[in-house]
């Protein structure tokens, strides 16, 4: 029996179609490109603000 | 004799307790500081799954499910590596990573990242496909239009493709031991000193209140 998860990110991630460009003067990039940036900046932001996990001290 | 030399200056510099340590600053215990170690995590598979791909040869990574997979694994983590890399380097600017005597960990690793990138374009250019051959024919260019298209040819494909299994992981790995021998050199740095809180503003003197029926 094939495994569903090929199809389910199939249908996700079409990457039969070229791709969609932000275009803004000179500034060209894919969105996929654009989310990557962005997942990148939400990652830097949560490194900071999540709290790291205390040590426990032994007794 | 020129290995006491040597080292009697490595365990100078890089004592056993400097070089391996077990303990660290607690301002160490932050989510920020785990980018440079996931940036070598994934620059190890990088290397492990490149050597994979250069023993078996583009015919493998093309066409074989195993090779597509290990080509897969290769792309990915290079995407990680660069993703690490990248946030890593944002966490060092805003720490000011390069003070206290820590100018050479900075430089090295902005060195490191120019060549990550290189050696991530003759990666492009060694893929053996349609998408490799558009890519070097339309960078030569920019290349040939900066003078160092003769030097760099990337439509050789050799010269290419060596550079980006040999020479560039070489320098890449180099780099990246004498970055971290830096930062267990000089430590992590220090966060800023926090701002002191200013002096509590002086009350003004009390105002003179004119008296009634004062001549204008």
């Amino acid at each position: 029996m094939e495994s569903p998860v090929p199809m389910v990110l199939g249908a996700l991630f079409d990457l039969s179609h070229p791709a969609h460009y932000l275009h803004w003067h000179f500034f060209q990039m894919s969105v996929a490109n654009v989310v990557v940036i962005l997942l990148m900046i939400a990652v830097f932001v949560a490194a900071i603000l999540i709290p790291f996990p205390k040590r426990r001290r032994e007794s | 004799m020129w290995t006491t030399w040597v080292r009697e200056r490595a365990v100078s510099a890089l004592p056993p307790e400097k070089l391996l340590p077990d303990r660290q600053p607690a301002y160490v215990s932050s989510w920020i500081y785990v980018f440079g170690v996931a940036t070598i995590a994934a620059l190890v598979v990088v290397v492990a799954s490149g050597i994979i791909l250069g023993l078996k040869g583009p015919e493998w990574w093309h066409v074989t499910a195993i090779g597509r997979f290990f080509n897969g694994i290769h792309l990915w983590a290079v995407e990680l590596f660069f993703f690490a890399m990248v946030v890593h380097l944002w966490g060092k600017f805003f720490m000011g990573a390069w003070r206290g005597g820590r100018g050479r960990t900075w430089v090295t690793g902005a060195i490191v990242f120019l060549v990550a990138i290189s050696a991530a374009f003759t990666g492009y250019l060694s893929q053996q496909n349609f998408d490799s051959q558009w890519i070097a024919s339309e960078g030569k260019d920019g290349l040939n239009s900066v003078g160092i298209g003769s030097f760099f040819n990337v439509v050789d494909f050799g010269q290419m493709y060596t550079f980006h299994v040999v020479l560039l992981p070489l320098a890449v790995i180099a780099l990246v031991v004498w970055h971290v021998l830096l930062v267990r050199r000089h430590g992590v740095v220090p966060p800023y000193p926090a701002k002191a809180a200013k002096p509590a503003a002086p009350s003004p003197p009390p105002q003179a209140t004119p008296s009634e029926g004062s001549a204008p």
